[in-house]
């Protein structure tokens, strides 16, 4: 499979080799049942070194992972009575940010997202799961939309970055964001953000601020791409790696740092080995979530919202007597 | 024989590096400033006369923070807001601080921001001034702070808020920290507004990144400086990435103007002027508010 990632390619090529040894013990009938148990334990030894300290480029490298679940995966996962709704009412309708209106947990919420494709004619549609402006325009009106009428917004956010295009540029990609950002700060309904991939600087953050924001255990969050970084800062596009370690971009790290509330666990190997069970753990946080917030009164949640973000930042002050 | 006539020899005068330093010993330091756009050997005191404008063909010259702070503000009107605060270094980035320091060195200010009020024309206002010589006037965690600080007195003080912009963008070295500081201003700008009271974001040369995509652009006023060079994603990362050919005034502030993201642009000369009717125009009790 050629989407399968290079540091973990020694634990497929063993379990490659346990399948051939346990499909020859069936079809001639020669017992390799020793050498396939002990063939196993190993992999489960190698399973463990390989996925149990994934160091930060290896958790992006995942993030990115085309059998990921994609937004729209996740929304038909999590939400009944989903309906799609279309375009800025400006532009066009871009493909690369879905959104619409649904159920969870009984309630009616709104649902936004980055939408990635899974295969590049797909991704050529969703143009990578990078949005135009009239992506975070339409994203705004559904989010006005959801405060007329009282429901709880949901995030989704999996992109490597707004798309940094000169048709994006004249049509105010920078004016789009800054607008749902001040949006998003005073939207009068509760807002729960979940980085299910990639949190690609400004353009993950047009869709990022949030009552409550979580991350899936292999996603990042950035200010900007390790490759951009060790472009910039190392002054060596090779040295993505080291950028990454540098960046403290993993969803460890972010909740350290107090700028997430809490990580979704992924399986053993990552969300694209049992998509199912991670879009089921997504719906229980996002569902006690929606319910828990729904519950407080809405200056209340306003003024929490506020003082979130207010006390993000280190610096140091001198007082002069 | 042949090969003669094609070994020209030199005919012009040689000068050896030491005669080239001695000549260049005889011109005082900085009596002459080329200008960046046209190439015209301008005068620098004529120049700072012009307020840093290119007599010949309009370009703005950047201008610091300390020189934008006495061309806008009435004189004597200024008091400085948390002129103490400083960055701290959130990931460990081993070069960081270095570069702080020198930035400081460099540019006399404690961080790529002056904060603080005064009075433009009588008008009270808090105003912000980005230097874009600190670091690139990116936004770390003072940047954050000392703006929001400088909104929440407004609000306090219910006066209104200009800002002049001038950064690359967020700061990297602060990495996730950075990109937070866009949530919180926008947060204390989005309070601002709700208060009913005015934001004019001036953008000057550059405006970029994380700025752009923040209060630079949630201004009621959005107005630029001649030529400033104003942006999401860089134009040399457009064309990388993209492969697209870029018009050549792209993302100017003309440019922005022409495509509807700008209010207005207005040359450094009549900026204050232009202030001060806004505030003025903003200044009298409004129809159906109390």
């Amino acid at each position: 499979m050629s989407t399968d990632l290079q540091f973990e390619r020694p634990l497929l090529e063993l379990r490659a080799k346990i399948d051939e040894l346990k499909k020859f013990t069936e079809e001639k009938g020669i017992d390799f049942s020793e050498e396939v148990e002990k063939l196993e334990d190993k992999a489960q030894e190698l399973e463990k070194t390989i996925y149990g300290e994934l160091k930060p480029m290896q958790r992006v490298q995942m993030s990115k992972h085309a059998g990921r679940p994609t937004t729209l995966d996740y929304i038909r996962g999590l939400t009944t009575e989903f309906i799609e709704l279309h375009g800025d009412r400006n532009f066009r309708d871009d493909p690369a940010l879905v959104g619409g209106i649904g159920r969870i947990a009984g309630l009616p919420v709104t649902i936004l997202g980055h939408q990635k494709g899974r295969n590049t004619k797909e991704n050529v549609f969703r143009n990578w799961g990078s949005a135009y402006p009239e992506g975070y325009r339409k994203a705004m009106r559904l989010m006005k939309q959801a405060e007329k009428f009282g429901r709880p917004v949901v995030c989704l956010i999996d992109t490597a970055g707004a798309y940094p295009g000169a048709a994006a540029e004249e049509r105010g990609q920078a004016e789009a964001i800054a607008t749902n950002l001040i949006t998003m700060a005073g939207l009068r309904v509760p807002i729960v953000c979940v980085v299910t991939g990639e949190g690609g600087s400004g353009g993950a953050l047009g869709l990022g601020i949030g009552d409550r924001v979580y991350m899936l255990e292999n996603a990042y969050y950035s200010v900007i791409s390790p490759e951009g970084a060790a472009a910039i800062l190392l002054r060596d596009a090779s040295q993505a790696a080291r950028a990454a370690d540098l960046l403290k971009l993993t969803s460890n790290d972010l909740l350290e740092f107090g700028i997430i509330d809490d990580i979704i666990k992924e399986p053993l190997g990552g969300a694209h080995r049992d998509p199912d069970n991670v879009i089921a753990g997504v719906k229980q946080v996002v569902s006690n979530t929606v319910v828990e917030l729904s519950k407080i009164p809405v200056d209340t949640l306003l003024q929490m919202r506020y003082d979130k973000y207010r006390s993000m930042g280190h610096f140091t002050e001198t007082t002069i007597e | 024989m042949l090969k003669e006539i094609f070994n020209k020899k030199n005919r012009y005068a040689t000068l050896s590096s030491s005669d080239l330093a001695a000549r260049r010993e005889m011109i005082p330091e900085g009596i002459m400033t080329k200008c960046k756009n046209c190439g015209e050997l301008l005068l620098t005191k004529e120049l700072e006369k012009n307020l840093k404008v290119c007599p010949q063909c309009g370009y703005h010259f950047p201008f610091s923070a300390p020189e934008r702070l006495t061309l806008t503000l009435d004189e004597g009107s200024f008091v400085e807001y948390d002129a103490t605060m400083a960055s701290l270094n959130p990931l460990q980035n081993p070069d960081y601080m270095q570069k702080v320091e020198k930035s400081q060195a460099a540019s006399g200010l404690q961080e790529a921001i002056v904060t603080g009020e005064g009075t433009i024309s009588g008008n009270p206002v808090v105003i912000g001034v980005m230097d874009a010589r600190f670091i690139l006037g990116s936004m770390g965690s003072v940047v954050g702070e000392k703006i929001t600080r400088a909104v929440e007195r407004a609000i306090d003080k219910r006066w209104p808020v200009v800002l002049f912009c001038a950064s690359g963008g967020a700061r990297m070295q602060e990495g996730i920290f950075s990109l937070m500081q866009m949530a919180k201003t926008s947060a204390a700008f989005n309070r601002l507004s709700e208060a009913g009271l005015l934001y004019i974001s001036v953008l000057t040369n550059p405006t970029t990144g994380g700025v752009s995509a923040s209060f630079a652009m949630q201004g009621d006023f959005n107005i630029a400086e001649p030529g400033a060079y104003i942006a999401f994603a860089g134009a040399r990362v457009i064309e990388q990435t993209i492969r697209e050919k870029l018009p050549d005034d792209f993302q100017s502030a003309e440019f922005l103007v022409k495509h509807g993201m700008l209010d207005k642009v207005v040359p450094r000369k009549e900026l204050t002027q232009m202030l001060a009717s806004l505030l003025d125009l903003h200044k009298e009790a409004r129809l159906g508010v109390n």
